[in-house]
């Protein structure tokens, strides 16, 4: 792009065209980017703030089960186990894109949306189980907390998963080219951060008591 | 006349940020085997669960690194904050410390500690 | 606007033209660049931010009429006007309205309006993501505001304090409408504060580093964030209080074994950066006026900007001195006690630089200064009964007592809304071409001092007396009677001044339609880039982004120094600004989807308290914006470049990329060299 005072005008917003994230900004670093990283500071409060009132409230239970009555650790290990595979998928999705290699991109993101999917089944085998044995949301103080906390956490993996298939989708119809990588690693931060709100879950809810 | 601008903070000069392709950039292998370190820090969280009679202190003084090395791990690598211009780091950390200290804060104002370490305990 | 129409209107394509490929989006997107729909669908800031303003002038209306009612039950004692539970909905709604749907919103307009011209943009970051947070403001305060006519305003304080706004003690819908409207406005401005960070670190013209940049977009920026981080803790927290209401969670149950205290750390580790976020705006106005007309440079620039930050950064540890008497304990009394002594010393900073700023200079008490001094002498007012507040064993005497009110409204309507105020008078010509009368100006602003003195003046004295807050009438023999009168009489005055404003704007209006003066682009003698643009802002802001080089930009190219080293005038305001007739300048495409997302949410809204039916179909609606928005691309290809040169025809092939580059005619062989080399 040619540069010269009375053409560049580095401050426009998304101009360029489509896909191509390449106009220049005072940082250097494209708006989404920027905007994406915003967004996951922004979601460390909310999470903080659920993952606080769990903390607070989870031993409060005045009736009812408790985390040590109904928690099954070896099976939420192995939901760890795939989150965690699902963020090296999804890094591999950013890499591919980035060479150019569309197909594998693809397959990659089609990996991540199912281990996702699949992370999301044992969430619900693992609360309907503890419904059975008697937590419900409404049961208890530690019920509600922990539906909550955990219930975010799944929400925003859902969501994920849904913008994972917007993605396939544009990929199968050829509009998820290299040109368009920085969307892929965007959606990957966010994908990630899910995943190392995991990190924290797990130790945190299920491995301290 | 070429345009001027002074990238706010950045350490390097101020040319596009095309995803740090320039420096070094994890490969497809290196992402497998931070997955694999990953994978074996998560075995050995999983195998504290086993310990019989762990107390509070021993948990959090053996999971609290390995978590933190795990959270690390993902943000440095698979999320490139490591390669990535300074600035994102500074975002990220900046709403992780004042989650932290500000609950912190308030779960000391509530009196949680001494919940999580009764009297006589 | 200031686009040019060219004499075949070039947003449609001509009949028999190859058709373009369907946007993915699935509809074509608005094209219209005048009347309503050109407002309903604009992504252009300066739009937003004028609906921003008109908005928040429309809520104070309401907020104002929430004021004059509970003045007048307090104007004599024993009186009963309204039963108490109506006066409980009348303060809520009071404080609701005013703060989230009149103060805030002021601010954002503003913040939305003038970011991108000092900073050298054209527009923000994300011009649909900006449209969609006025949208979804607009939803949550048309929500909020129905709750009067859908079984009553919610009653439990603008703080609403879980377990008494729970389902046992709050019954009916009113505190539903809270949780859920101010859910919706809560993420209006969380999003347009990713919008607003991204815009001043990434989209600053060239030269202008960060300690270049107005302190006005310095004290955005920091607002902004002290918005990014703040919000989620109250969204928290109204979620907790939906769930407890809707669903019958148990966080505020105390039987279940819930602790009363949780709601209130939530929600002030939200509402005290929120006071922050009420006044910096406002600041960073007062230290864009008083220089202007103390033809002065601002008073230890640095020192503005640090203590701003210093400002939020302290505000996220002080939250607590909302709870002195909530029992808490001695040592978190002694610790945010500390903490709350200590944030007085960078405002102490700014109250010092301005002074400094004003003495020594060349002072014009025209309107907009008035307003600005207004603002430091009130707020100083308001920020030392601050300080009386922060030693907690004198606060557990004032707290809960109209002392209180005294301070926040100092501090608000003393602070932040006179300087909005002066901010109206100071860029209205800037963003609508004509002045407003500066002799009602006058009066607007005495009338408003003057009343806003008698009506919150008194009541230090009234809560040092011991009048309680939130009570819906008082007992004769307390002595409350005088000052409560004096008080309601002062709520008169405030409202014939906004009569006076309301006057003032038509009457303007009035006269430059009959009579239209081109106001020029610097009327004020200004000193940053937003005068440098013409009157009114041209769609398309700068005809070139201008290269910076000083703090004050605009200023130094019309001032300089000679050899003696005294400043002297080198070129008029209107010498040094652009002409607003820059071609080809690629502008963002207007879009349906923030509307229709904001819609969504709004359904979904009403449905969760009412009918999850319906909040399927808002979910609904939502995620079909969602794809019809992310598919839909940042600028409609088809889309007119704004105006070109010479009458050349506008090119209406699908390639988004073809621009005839600002500077340079079409047709030229410069421009098609320049149009096929890609970005």
């Amino acid at each position: 792009m040619t540069d010269t005072a009375t053409t560049a005008q580095p401050s426009d917003p998304e101009l360029h065209p489509k896909g191509v994230v390449s106009h220049q900004t005072s940082t250097g670093i494209s708006n989404e980017k920027l905007a994406m990283w915003l967004f996951l500071g922004s979601d460390c409060l909310l999470f903080g703030s659920l993952i606080s009132t769990y903390l607070l409230l989870r031993h409060r239970s005045v009736t009812g089960p408790g985390p040590e009555d109904v928690f099954d650790i070896p099976f939420t290990s192995v939901s760890s186990f795939v989150l965690l595979f699902s963020s090296l998928t999804m890094a591999m999705a950013v890499g591919a894109i980035h060479r150019g290699e569309e197909r594998r991109c693809r397959t990659f993101l089609v990996t991540t949306a199912m281990l996702g999917a699949l992370f999301i089944a044992g969430q619900v085998y693992e609360f309907t189980s503890f419904v059975k044995e008697g937590l419900g949301y409404t049961t208890n103080i530690f019920g509600s907390a922990f539906y909550t906390l955990t219930g975010f956490h799944g929400v925003h993996v859902s969501v994920g998963i849904v913008f994972l298939l917007g993605l396939v989708i544009m990929s199968l119809r050829g509009n998820l080219g290299p040109e368009r990588a920085e969307t892929v690693e965007i959606f990957g931060l966010y994908w990630h951060f899910v995943d190392i709100v995991w990190i924290l879950i797990f130790t945190v809810v299920y491995l301290i008591p | 006349m070429s345009v001027q601008t002074e990238p706010r903070g950045a350490a390097g000069p101020a040319e596009h940020d095309h995803e740090a392709h320039q420096k070094a950039h994890p490969t497809d292998r290196d992402y497998i085997v931070i997955a694999v370190v990953l994978g074996i820090i998560t075995l050995l969280e999983v195998g504290t669960y086993f310990i019989e009679d762990a107390s509070t202190t021993f948990l959090v003084a053996t999971l609290f690194p390995l978590m933190i090395a795990k959270f690390a791990a993902v943000c440095g690598w698979f999320m490139h904050l490591r390669y990535d211009n300074p600035i994102f780091r500074r975002v990220f950390v900046f709403g992780l410390v004042l989650a932290i200290v500000v609950f912190v804060a308030t779960l000391t104002s509530m009196e949680f500690w001494s919940d999580v370490y009764p009297r006589g305990m | 606007m200031a686009i040019v129409e060219s004499p075949t209107t070039p947003l449609e394509l001509s009949p028999g033209a190859a058709r373009v490929r369907r946007p993915l989006g699935g509809f074509t997107r608005p094209t219209a660049t005048t009347g309503w729909k050109s407002w309903l669908f604009t992504v252009d800031h300066k739009k937003i931010g004028i609906m921003y303003g008109a908005a928040s002038l429309f809520f104070f209306l309401i907020g104002g009429i929430e004021a004059v009612l509970i003045r007048l039950q307090l104007a004599a004692p024993g009186q009963k006007l309204y039963s108490a539970d109506l006066y409980n909905q009348l303060f809520t709604m009071h404080g609701v309205t005013m703060i989230f749907l009149v103060i805030m919103p002021m601010g954002a307009a503003f913040m939305n309006y003038l970011i991108p011209l000092q900073i050298g943009a054209r527009d923000v970051a994300f011009p649909r993501l900006n449209a969609f947070s006025f949208w979804c403001f607009l939803a949550g305060g048309i929500m909020l505001n129905t709750s009067w006519f859908l079984g009553g305003g919610p009653d439990g304080g603008w703080f609403a304090y879980a377990p008494n706004t729970g389902v046992t003690f709050s019954p009916g819908h009113g505190m539903d409408f809270y949780a859920v409207g101010l859910q919706i406005v809560g993420l209006a401005s969380l999003v347009a504060a990713v919008n607003l960070i991204t815009t001043v670190l990434n989209m600053r013209a060239p030269g202008m580093t960060m300690m270049k940049v107005p302190v006005f977009t310095w004290m955005s920026l920091v607002t902004q964030m002290l918005l990014l981080f703040s919000l989620p803790v109250i969204s928290v927290a109204l979620f907790l209080l939906t769930f407890d209401r809707l669903w019958d969670a148990n966080f505020f149950n105390v039987a279940a074994g819930a602790d009363p205290l949780l709601w209130e750390h939530l929600f002030w580790i939200f509402g005290h950066p929120e006071v922050y976020i009420i006044i910096l705006p406002a600041f960073g106005i007062a230290s864009e006026i008083i220089p202007v007309f103390s033809r002065k440079p601002i008073f230890g620039y640095p020192f503005m900007v640090f203590s701003g930050i210093a400002i939020a950064f302290m505000g996220f540890g002080v939250w607590a001195h909302h709870m002195f008497a909530s029992g808490m304990g001695p040592l978190s009394m002694a610790a945010f006690s500390l903490s709350t002594m200590f944030i007085a010393v960078p405002t102490g900073v700014k109250i010092l630089n301005w002074m400094a700023t004003m003495w020594g200079g060349k002072l014009r008490f025209t309107t907009p200064m008035l307003f600005a001094i207004g603002l430091v002498t009130m707020f100083t007012i308001g920020g030392l009964s601050g300080v009386t507040h922060s030693i907690a064993p004198s606060d557990t005497q004032q707290t809960d007592t109209y002392y209180i009110v005294a301070h926040f409204h100092y501090v608000i309507f003393g602070g932040a809304f006179l300087g909005f105020l002066g901010a109206f008078y100071f860029w209205w010509p800037k963003a609508f071409g004509y002045m407003l009368d500066e002799k009602l100006g006058k009066w607007h602003f005495w009338l408003t001092l003057i009343g806003f003195n008698l009506t919150f003046g008194p009541m230090h004295i009234l809560g040092l007396q011991g009048m309680p807050r939130r009570m819906h009438t008082y007992v004769e023999g307390y002595g409350f009677e005088f000052w409560n009168l004096v008080s309601t009489i002062g709520v008169f005055i405030i409202a014939v001044a906004m009569l006076v404003f309301a006057w003032n704007i038509l009457r303007s209006w009035r006269a430059h339609r009959a009579n239209p003066v081109d106001v020029g682009p610097d009327p004020w003698d200004g000193r940053s880039l937003e005068w440098s643009v013409p009157s009114p802002t041209p769609a398309h802001n700068f005809d070139e982004i201008p290269t910076v080089s000083h703090l004050d930009e605009f200023w130094h190219r019309k001032y300089q120094e000679d050899e003696a080293g005294k400043v002297v005038r080198v070129a008029t305001g209107e010498e040094v600004a652009q002409k607003g007739d820059g071609t080809g300048v690629h502008l963002p495409s207007p879009s349906y989807w923030p509307l229709v997302l904001a819609v969504g949410l709004l359904l979904i809204g009403y449905g969760v308290i009412f009918n999850l039916g319906l909040a399927a179909a808002g979910a609904v609606v939502l995620v079909l914006a969602g794809f019809g928005w992310g598919y839909e691309p940042a600028d409609d290809p088809e889309a007119h470049h704004g105006p070109e040169a010479d009458g050349e025809e506008p090119s209406a092939d699908g390639d988004g990329a073809e621009r005839v580059p600002v500077g340079v005619t079409a047709g030229s062989p410069e421009s098609d060299e320049k149009a096929s080399s890609d970005d």
